[in-house]
């Protein structure tokens, strides 16, 4: 059924076989340039306009052919109603049931069949545990062990004449770059810190150690405002009290960076008096 | 020629009739019914470029030194990933084009069906009977979110690494077992030697399974027909629109042309994740003001509203960042697949429906997806919110407290505006007629 067939003249058909024309033609030009840069080692400018100008003119000229020369009649047609009819329904009813039947009479081997499938589909799932070794031994691992030397990224024991208000990140010796262990050492003064209880001479001559990865979501916590003492995450600028044992303060951060304990040997050298006061990383299920 | 072809075709396929009753198909004109067809055309378009890349990509994470022609990063250590994404970029002929045709394509994906989605919600398309194809199309949407986070992690540059350290500190947040779903997931602690080959895996699978969903989605389409918006002679029993054959197929045509066109402009003249600039992945340093794609951002900004709220179940800690990560998507995305299924409860309406509603003909719904989308845009300024505090001067602080209020004012401020719109729209058309 034809509802509107249009009425547009022979004007209009030449107007648009013009244009179709047109289009088409840049069409190729666009693709024969396309071709010449390509050989021509041309930069990605050249390439991605001349491809895209072949591309979209062969578009336009496409629908522009479609709209001005194709038949452009708006029908109408039938939906189906989508239900089947009662009598379809039951014949399937009939034909599925009896084939059921047939199974049900042989009930054992059914079941002996589908708990095979059972026992199979939950054997693959158990192929998951191939994927990873056991989490909680790798979350736990510690980082560092007592006596370790604090060295820099480079693997160079850290300097002692730090100054006051500097920042670095440091590893374990023979450790450095690893994610677990990193670490950032700042120097803050003695007398201005408020540590949490139990951290008596953790911080030796004002030096003081966090673990570097926030524990809100892992980011690396890497800039340091040196005048008010506050470690920031760059990533959900969450916001940590050095003097207070990087207690957070701000953002979306929910415990502390975990403290890493130091001291300095006979020879003026940094290093552990063991592992961080947790584990380090952002939280998961376990307990505190 | 072609009519001994097609006569070659039927002596085996014996399929005229059918295919003459294809090519009759009535396909509504209006252009809101093409956006699907965009998703359709921009994934048919990701193949192509994908499976370019691929040929090159080289998802290892061993480590080498950079010896390529990108000057920067001569002598750098890096992975072998970042370093065949380097090659892509800088020694394969065209291959930087192809890679940004590749990214821009899949915004365009995400996009279209983003839209798509906005058209089928705020006209009521979804109604009985196609509920079905609403929760396949949901699930598109999910894949390709998903999808487009493997691809553009796997390039391992330090940008797509801070992302991957976030996700991974999402599923670990998971009580009972978020350790091991990123474990398995990620395999290891991120970034271990398995992420990069991990997440490559899934970005080449996944798609087998979009296509496999795509050919239902349209196969139910097929079958059921279009919907068509409200007109003379459009009802339940009768569908208004061209046949497939000529008109329809050439237009459809041309506008994948167009389709790939824009991806092919945007791919060369709109620089988009330039890895090189990035540097390679270190796991002791991050970028500022680092964001992710479009569509994973308003998780991104859920993730800095949401106060320090970690707390414990039994002595055992559910840090915060569960309820922004994981527990809001599963909530958001809950009520978008029930969607069809509450509203025929609420409304009580069980009814087959053929013919589109005016937004305005339902005012709930409507309001309801205005202030959905309102909710996401707050969530995706909160997801740049430090570039916004740079841009304008603030401080990120005073706009956090800012948005907080208003991820709840302003969804509520705009539903209940649309509403009362609505409503006030749908009695002057009662009215009128």
């Amino acid at each position: 059924m034809n509802l509107s067939p249009p009425q547009e003249g022979r004007g209009y058909r030449r107007h648009a076989m013009i244009l179709a024309v047109l289009a088409l033609l840049i069409a190729l030009a666009g693709g024969v340039a396309f071709l010449i840069f390509f050989w021509e080692k041309r930069g990605t400018a050249a390439l991605g306009v001349s491809l895209a100008l072949a591309l979209a003119c062969l578009g336009f000229g496409l629908i522009i052919w479609a709209h001005g020369l194709m038949p452009r009649e708006e029908v109408s047609g039938e939906r189906d109603l989508l239900p089947s009819s009662e009598e379809e329904r039951k014949a399937f009813r009939d034909d599925f049931v009896q084939g059921e039947n047939k199974i049900a009479r042989r009930q054992v081997l059914g079941w002996m069949a589908g708990g095979t499938v059972g026992l199979l589909a939950v054997g693959s799932v158990s192929l998951l545990r191939s994927m990873t070794r056991s989490p909680l031994p790798v979350l736990f691992q510690p980082a560092w062990r007592k006596d370790m030397i604090v060295v820099t990224a480079g693997g160079k024991p850290v300097s002692t004449d730090l100054q006051d208000g500097d920042i670095v990140t440091v590893f374990p010796e023979g450790h450095a770059g690893s994610t677990a262990s990193q670490t950032i050492l700042m120097r803050v003064d003695e007398k201005s810190l408020r540590l949490p209880p139990g951290r008596e001479g953790w911080t030796p001559q004002g030096f003081i150690a966090f673990s570097k990865i926030c524990t809100h979501a892992g980011c690396p916590v890497a800039q340091y405002e040196k005048n008010i003492n506050l470690l920031l995450c760059p990533c959900h600028q969450s916001t940590f009290d050095v003097l207070t044992g990087a207690q957070p303060v701000g953002g979306p951060a929910g415990r502390p960076l975990p403290q890493l304990p130091l001291y300095i040997d006979s020879r003026g050298l940094l290093r552990a008096q063991g592992n961080f006061s947790s584990a380090p990383g952002p939280g998961f299920w376990s307990e505190l | 020629m072609i009519g001994r072809l097609a006569r070659w075709f039927d002596d085996r396929l014996g399929a005229a009739s059918f295919t003459r009753r294809a090519i009759g198909k009535v396909f509504p004109d209006h252009w809101s019914f093409m956006l699907g067809e965009i998703a359709l055309f921009s994934f048919i378009m990701l193949v192509g470029t994908g499976l370019f890349l691929a040929m090159f990509f080289n998802a290892s994470e061993t480590r080498v030194v950079y010896d390529g022609s990108y000057e920067a990063l001569k002598g750098v250590q890096m992975s072998a990933a970042y370093r065949s994404a380097l090659e892509i970029t800088f020694d394969v002929p065209a291959g930087l084009l192809v890679r940004q045709i590749h990214h821009w394509a899949a915004l365009i994906f995400v996009g279209a069906i983003a839209i798509h989605l906005a058209r089928i919600f705020f006209t009521g398309a979804f109604r009985r009977p196609r509920e079905i194809n609403w929760l396949i199309g949901a699930t598109l949407l999910v894949l390709g979110m998903l999808n487009g986070f493997t691809g553009y992690s796997v390039p391992d540059d330090l940008l797509s690494g801070t992302g991957l350290r976030i996700a991974y500190s999402v599923l670990l947040s998971v009580p009972f077992i978020g350790d091991w779903l990123a474990f398995i997931l990620f395999g290891g602690r991120v970034p271990s030697e398995l992420t990069i080959s991990r997440l490559y895996g899934l970005h080449i699978v996944v798609p087998f399974l979009i296509l496999a969903l795509l050919a239902a989605h349209l196969m139910i389409l097929w079958r059921q027909k279009h919907t068509n918006r409200t007109g003379p002679g459009r009802t339940n029993t009768r569908i208004v629109g061209s046949r497939l054959w000529p008109t329809y197929a050439a237009k459809s045509l041309g506008l994948f042309f167009i389709v790939s066109g824009a991806a092919a402009a945007l791919g060369g003249l709109v620089q988009i994740n330039p890895v090189w600039l990035y540097g390679p992945f270190q796991s002791d340093a991050v970028s500022s003001g680092s964001q992710p794609d479009w569509y994973i951002i308003w998780l991104e900004g859920a993730l800095r509203l949401f106060p320090a709220a970690d707390f414990q179940i039994g002595g055992r800690l559910v840090p915060g960042i569960f309820f922004p990560g994981i527990l809001l998507p599963l909530v958001m995305f809950g009520i978008l697949y029930a969607w069809p299924f509450l509203e025929a409860r609420l409304t009580g309406d069980h009814e087959c429906h053929h013919v589109l509603e005016r937004p305005s003909q339902s005012p709930f719904r409507t309001a309801f997806g205005c202030a959905a989308l309102t909710f996401l845009l707050v969530l995706i300024v909160a997801g740049s919110d430090d570039v916004v505090a740079m841009v304008t001067g603030g401080s990120v602080a005073a706009l956090r407290s800012a948005l907080r209020m208003l991820v709840f004012a302003a969804p509520a401020a705009v539903g209940v505006a649309a509403f009362f719109f609505c409503r006030t729209m749908k009695a002057a058309r009662r009215a009128q007629a």
